[in-house]
């Protein structure tokens, strides 16, 4: 799936090994092994409606998770991403309410805020050349700000007015917060979204000359530029790439919940990241894959939803989380160097 | 530089025979506590524990909005178990302060099929399809906390708690009594409803002005400094009101190192707080009874399983609070706030 710039010919090498040396493959190995977990000691969990329920929670994590894998694989980090979500949504339900407009004007506004917003993060990189820890870091403090500040400011509250009966609000659920029945068992529109985003963002990076960039930018950035990469551009492009699906989870969020509280969002752009990082993405940029970030989602997302319905005390959920998610990573590091392992000749 | 294993080994034994001895020492020498301690905690456990109804093993779900280790929504939990206990009923708790998390959760509740399910409402419009999708179930559902407002029109059966407007407005009739003539209002969590609610409360019936000040709840130095900053700042403040027990304790350094005479008052109980009361650092605080609010809710998921009962007929929220505490009465709740369960 990936396409590191292998020193040798990938074709002489057995298939399994190839297929070991995917990074995707580890993640996938620890949600295999976690979901056999779970299924063993939690009855609940191996009902259909419960894994369309883990399939949802993995679906507002991976959409976001997507484009930070790509970010990461392009040597940079987002810490706004988490509030940028919360951003979109309250851009788009306090536009369409104060000036009482059909909600897709608000949902446009939104887009356009948030594509702003990564650019903004992307120009503030480039052209200060500081980290995009420290940069990213400054524009979720602002964005935190912000969103509290002109929330009370507009509506006299922390949260917006309930858009629900206003036109175009039942267009707009249907596109970003339906459900629909397979065999029974309602799944939630944004998983389709999930997966076509990732199928979109695994075609980009391995199969166009714009992804070859993206690996080329991440690996060095120096040496991409001097083989000609518009390397400021690949950042910029990647950022607001971020801020697109920033835009796609806060417009499900104000959908599926009608109202929005300003303060949410906080703490969720390391989930993106970590669900990047279980996928295989190195924290270094270069390497990375976008279906692994989507196994790394759902394992977040089995994880998180597979404590409670195995009933296990909800005190010690942040330390179980924490110890799977660690038990997961390192079963993919195992994984990985059983594939590079050297034959004994 | 490297010892040899013999010698490291001799160290070794030698730490655990001095440990061992301490150890022995502390106990020999029966240095044990009359009061306090772990000991009256089990005696008023055992004082608590009550018989167990007959009917048939349910499980009831609870599920909060309360971030993990508040000791607020451990008190609520608390009450719930007490109730489960005593009702023969197996109680499952989750609580996640997003609601989009608490939806999930309750989803959650749902997938495994309990009998009944109490749950709060912080944001009634985030929670109302996954509260649709629980009764399409038929599972019933009660409200406990907050929601006050939307409990009827989610289709909940009966809701316990305060009205956080209305106990806001007690506690500024209170304000007056006192004599009050400058106030402040401390938020912790910026974008919370209820907060913003009980601030707004207070400003209705307050005669004098009140301001409202945010910080940061996450971050107890924080909390004191913004408070002693803004006391420092306005010297004619004479009141701080925090809306947690946790922030009213974190005032009392606020005041003394300000220099101010401000009095602060708070809502909301904890065992360090039952104390400040009766040292006089805090003049009262206003209780919702979390306790009673866990507890109520699932005695009402098992009055309404095994005999179709609705507390509060439907129409009308059973109310918890306010109950105010101050130097009159904090006698009475002393030992069950130390115990954790006022």
């Amino acid at each position: 799936m990936t396409a590191p710039a292998a020193a040798r010919p990938a074709a002489r090498r057995p298939f399994a090994r190839r297929l070991l040396a995917r990074p995707e493959t580890g993640a996938l190995a620890g949600a295999v092994a976690v979901y056999l977990l779970f299924w063993a000691v939690a009855p609940p969990f191996r009902k259909l409606d419960s894994l369309a329920t883990v399939l949802y929670q993995s679906s507002t994590l991976g959409i976001m998770a997507v484009a930070v894998a790509l970010l990461m694989i392009g040597g940079e980090f987002d810490l706004s991403a988490g509030v940028a979500v919360t951003t979109s949504a309250l851009t788009a339900s306090m536009v369409a309410f104060q000036f009482t407009l059909n909600v897709w004007s608000g949902v446009l506004a939104a887009l356009v805020l948030s594509l702003a917003i990564g650019a903004l993060n992307g120009v503030l990189l480039v052209r200060t050349r500081l980290p995009s820890f420290l940069v990213t870091l400054a524009t979720f403090l602002m964005l935190q700000g912000l969103n509290l500040a002109v929330t009370k400011a507009v509506t006299g509250n922390v949260a917006t007015d309930s858009i629900r009966d206003m036109d175009g609000f039942e267009q707009a659920e249907a596109l970003f917060s339906s459900s629909f029945s397979i065999a029974g068992t309602e799944l939630r529109v944004t998983v389709l979204w999930w997966l076509g985003f990732a199928a979109l963002a695994t075609w980009v990076l391995l199969r166009t000359r714009y992804g070859s960039w993206v690996l080329a930018t991440g690996g060095d950035a120096a040496s991409a530029r001097a083989a000609g990469v518009p390397v400021t551009f690949v950042r910029i492009s990647l950022f607001m790439t971020v801020g697109f699906a920033a835009w796609f989870a806060g417009m499900h969020h104000l959908f599926a919940f009608n109202t929005v509280q300003s303060g949410g969002g906080v703490g969720n752009e390391l989930r993106y990241i970590a669900a990047a990082v279980i996928g295989g993405c190195l924290l270094t940029g270069g390497f990375g894959s976008v279906p692994g970030a989507v196994v790394g989602a759902f394992l977040f997302g089995m994880v998180s939803q597979g404590i409670v319905y195995a009933d296990w005390e909800p005190d010690w959920f942040a330390f179980f989380l924490g110890a799977m998610l660690l038990l997961a990573v390192l079963l993919n590091l195992w994984v990985r160097q059983q594939a590079t392992r050297r034959r004994s000749p | 530089m490297r010892r040899r294993n013999g010698d490291r080994s001799a160290v070794r034994r030698g730490l655990a025979a001095l440990a061992a001895l301490v150890v022995a020492a502390a106990l020999a020498t029966g240095c044990s506590s009359d009061s306090g301690g772990k000991r009256a905690r089990e005696r008023a456990e055992q004082e608590a524990a009550a018989g167990r109804a007959d009917t048939p093993r349910i499980t009831v779900a609870l599920i909060t909005h309360g971030a993990p280790g508040d000791t607020f929504w451990d008190i609520v939990r608390k009450g719930a178990e007490q109730a489960a206990a005593k009702d023969n009923a197996d109680l499952v708790y989750a609580g996640d302060p997003s609601p989009a998390e608490q939806s999930a959760l309750i989803d959650n509740a749902v997938d495994q099929d309990v009998d009944g399910i109490a749950l709060t409402m912080a944001d009634p419009e985030a929670v109302s399809g996954a509260i649709a999708r629980a009764r399409e179930a038929g599972i019933p559902v009660v409200g406990l906390n907050s929601g006050l407002d939307a409990w009827r029109d989610a289709g909940l059966l009966s809701y316990f708690g305060q009205d956080e407007a209305l106990t806001g407005r007690a506690f500024g009739d209170r304000l007056n009594d006192e004599g009050g003539r400058h106030g402040v209002c401390v938020v912790h969590e910026q974008g919370n409803v209820s907060q913003e609610q009980r601030c707004g409360g207070v400003a209705e019936t307050f005669d004098g002005d009140l301001e409202t000040l945010y910080v940061d709840g996450t971050d107890m130095p924080a909390v004191r400094s913004t408070i002693q900053a803004k006391l420092q700042q306005d010297p004619s403040i004479d009141w701080v009101v925090a809306l947690g027990a946790p922030f009213a304790l974190a005032a009392v350094g606020s005041v003394t190192d300000a220099g101010s005479d401000a009095r602060i008052a708070t809502f909301d109980l904890n065992p360090e707080l039952v104390t400040a009361i009766e040292d006089g650092d805090i003049a009262f605080a206003v209780d919702q009874q979390p306790y009673l609010q866990g507890y109520l809710a699932i005695d009402a998921l098992w009055l309404y399983v095994f005999n179709g009962n609705i507390s509060g007929g439907g129409a009308e929220p059973v109310l918890t609070g306010p109950a105010f505490i101050d130097e009159e009465n904090v006698d009475t709740v002393a030992d069950h706030a130390r115990n954790g369960t006022r």
